[in-house]
């Protein structure tokens, strides 16, 4: 049996459809469990140098993640300039290093703080144990096998696509080291935790973003003849 | 104009007997529930004093409420600088939320200890134990009503933002025993006009509702982003550390749609509450809410419709606004208290939310301070028997900070109106006062007889249905939101998780 084609070739199948029937379904049935179950309220000493770094570290991180799948071209022609190549990597390795310090810092008070630890369930340790072992595969890879922009954007990249476009091909990625492979495997399994834990949070990322740039800043609800479920009383500037 | 009605609660701050039958009321009925045990949708403060959670009042801290800008726009406080983008760069931590400790870290005490403790020589004790973490306390150094009648502390009050402005003598009195003053203040969500939870919500979870003016946050919709604690500025939303949710006071609605009284007025031993309908212009609002600190309260009474007056009776009829809403909103305590005889006041309007409960400031303790050596002014050996009211204990200055964002004038209005009431219920009953002198301290005031009797009436003898004057809101009778009857409905109010465990976690 090949195993790089049942997990990089098949799995990625299984998972995408739990995370996304579930995460659909989870909303649909129990929008009240969509929260990010903040603790802030708890503790709010050592969660600040654990949430900006990690969030701010994270967020562009993936950020970048994603605008490679989408332009690996750009990211290839940026790395051709050997300057540009190490800044990239730098600032990506900065980040990652960020993103790590805050998930220690969100270990060390889950673990130390007891007011966090007794709304701790099960799936917020899974949910950080596979962040610590993605961040840190992560950031592994980063150290040790140099110019992962560039082989992320010609083999990762396209291993994606194959899995997008329905005709997997694993042998992209078959070449790749193990670190690198624990690292999509892994993603794979953040995926699939999305619709049963907190991970959901960052979908609800819309309502800020609605807020932000569109809402009125009052709404008011009528149940009577006025009939609109939301109205603006007035946009305030 | 934009006719609304709202569903509004007075408080006459000289009864308020500081029991807090009105928080247990409440507490009883809705925040009994894990996570929910620190929550005090209706607390009593004892004023000067910290309050609940510890110096919510100080905004230079918490951020709460709105401000005018410079460019003559209204933001929340809490998005000072870039403005709604802020609240993306402060979605993962807030800087300006309360932790529990600012409230108190909820407990219970280990009784079965008294009853099973083995033999032994001491007295066994029920220790206190955290209801967060079950661990024992070491101690327990701050509970609801921390600082209750604790009106002289050094501690407490003197950290009383409402102090600011009173001259040094007042503040000494306050920590001088014979000369102190203190008084209680209970508050509940105001259910403003313009609520800074509602315009802080990223998730657009928390709503005005159009019929009655109560705002709520719906529990479905709620994502834990905690702004609504930061931007409120009388931090009435509280935050459920077990489900993750934000839950505030809901004015009892379950119990006013049914026109019953809420828990709170319900149960108040005082007998200090009415709850009542105001009409009111909602294209006013944003107008109100800019006005310069010292024209609020009138500003807010300018927006206050008269409901006997027949264009404004046509306009809620357009506006939809139903017969029984009418005729309560005639009825209604609040309108008088607060528009028809200027007595009542909202609570710190300068925080700009348009706050819609109003407080009767109060008058005692009707012997001021004392005489001469003491540096006061009340004359033992005087034959009158009221005092004038400049120079009761507590500081207009005080009153003022609290209720009418510093205009002194206001209160005194108010106050000399309670006293004429008095007097003319003094002569009334004893007859030492004097005619002449009852008719001139009402002319002065610009009471008539009439509106005499009726305060008098409204704030001692008052009935249940006069106090509390609620129209049946029939929500079964609406059913462009959600088409069920109310018999599907059953079960649907109330609040925590649904009962499904998944990876230890009931969601
Ligand atoms: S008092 Fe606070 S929670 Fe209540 S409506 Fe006003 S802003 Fe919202
Ligand atoms: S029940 Fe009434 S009198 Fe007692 S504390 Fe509450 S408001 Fe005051």
């Amino acid at each position: 049996m090949d195993w790089n084609s049942v997990l990089y070739g098949q799995l990625p199948y299984v998972i995408i459809t739990i995370a996304v029937v579930g995460t659909i379904a989870r909303y649909v049935t129990n929008a009240y469990s969509w929260s990010s179950q903040s603790s802030q309220f708890l503790e709010n000493k050592v969660l600040f140098f654990g949430s900006f770094p990690w969030h701010f570290g994270i967020v562009l991180v993936l950020l970048a993640h994603i605008f490679a799948i989408f332009f690996p071209s750009a990211i290839l022609s940026w790395n051709a300039v050997p300057f540009r190549l190490y800044a990239l990597e730098v600032t990506g390795l900065i980040l990652g290093l960020l993103a790590l310090f805050g998930l220690i810092m969100f270990v060390y008070r889950r673990l130390t703080d007891s007011r966090v630890r007794a709304v701790t369930s099960t799936a917020d340790v899974l949910v950080i144990i596979i962040l610590l072992v993605q961040v840190i595969s992560g950031v592994a890879t980063a150290i040790y096998f140099n110019w992962g922009s560039n082989w992320f954007a010609a083999s990762a990249v396209p291993w994606i696509w194959s899995i997008i476009t329905f005709s997997p091909d694993v042998a992209f990625i078959a070449g790749l080291p193990l670190l690198a492979k624990i690292h999509i495997f892994n993603a794979m399994l953040f995926i699939l935790l999305i619709p049963f834990s907190r991970f959901v949070h960052f979908l609800a990322i819309v309502g800020p973003i609605q807020y932000v740039f569109g809402r009125p800043y009052q709404l008011v609800r009528w149940y009577g003849p006025r009939g609109a479920r939301t109205e603006p009383i007035r946009q305030y500037k | 104009m934009d006719l609304r009605t709202q569903l509004s609660m007075s408080f006459h701050l000289d009864k308020c007997i500081g029991c807090h039958t009105c928080s247990v009321g409440c507490k009883n009925v809705w925040t009994t529930r894990q996570g929910a045990e620190y929550m005090w949708w209706n607390n009593v403060e004892t004023k000067p004093g910290a309050g609940y959670p510890l110096t919510w009042e100080d905004q230079e801290r918490y951020m709460g409420g709105w401000e005018v800008t410079s460019g003559g726009d209204l933001r929340l406080k809490l998005l000072k600088g870039p403005g709604k983008l802020r609240t993306l760069a402060n979605i993962f931590f807030q800087p300006n939320l309360p932790t529990i400790d600012d409230y108190y870290e909820p407990f219970t005490f280990d009784y079965d200890n008294l009853f099973n403790a083995p033999a032994g020589d001491d007295q066994p004790v029920a220790r206190p134990k955290s209801l967060i973490t079950g661990e024992f306390m070491e101690k327990i150094s701050i509970g609801p009503n921390w600082d209750d009648d604790f009106g002289g502390s050094p501690l407490y009050a003197s950290n009383d933002p409402n102090l600011k402005g009173l001259s040094d003598s007042q503040k000494l009195m306050l920590t001088q025993f014979h000369k102190l003053f203190y008084f209680y203040f209970p508050r509940i969500c105001n259910h403003c006009l313009n609520p800074a939870c509602v315009a802080s919500c990223p998730s657009g979870a928390i709503y005005k509702r159009g019929e009655d003016g109560i705002v709520l946050i719906d529990q479905e919709v709620c994502r834990a982003w905690r702004f609504c604690v930061s931007a409120c500025p009388f931090k009435k939303p509280y935050f459920n550390w077990n489900t993750g949710k934000s839950e505030k006071c809901i004015f009892c609605y379950p119990r006013t749609e049914t026109a019953q009284a809420n828990a709170c007025a319900h149960s108040c031993t005082g007998r200090i509450r009415c709850v009542g309908v105001l009409m009111y212009d909602a294209d006013k609002i944003e107008d109100v809410a800019k006005q310069p600190d010292d024209r609020l309260v009138e500003a807010m009474r300018d927006a206050i419709l008269d409901p006997n007056d027949p264009a404004v009776i046509a306009e809620a009829r357009k506006n939809g606004v139903e017969d029984n809403w009418i005729k309560a909103a005639q009825q209604s305590p609040i309108y008088n208290l607060f528009k028809k005889w200027r007595i009542a006041f909202p609570h710190h309007p300068e925080f700009r939310t348009v706050p819609m409960n109003y407080y009767v400031p109060p008058l005692s303790p009707i012997l001021h301070q004392a005489k001469g050596d003491q540096g006061g002014t009340y004359d033992p050996e005087s034959s009158e028997f009221f005092n004038d009211v400049e120079l009761m204990r507590i500081p207009l200055k005080y009153l003022a900070n609290l209720l009418t964002a510093g205009n002194e004038s206001l209160i005194l209005e108010s106050l000399k109106k309670q006293m004429a009431v008095r007097m003319y219920v003094r002569q009334n009953r004893v007859g030492d006062v004097g005619d002449a002198k009852v008719k001139s301290a009402l002319d002065a005031c610009g009471l008539s007889e009439v509106d005499a009797e009726d305060i008098y009436r409204l704030v001692s003898l008052a009935t249940f249905k006069e106090r509390f004057v609620i129209p049946e809101m029939h929500r079964e009778s609406k059913t462009s939101v959600d088409p069920r009857t109310m018999y599907e409905k059953r079960g649907s109010i109330g609040f925590g998780r649904k009962n499904r465990e998944f990876l230890g976690r009931q969601w």
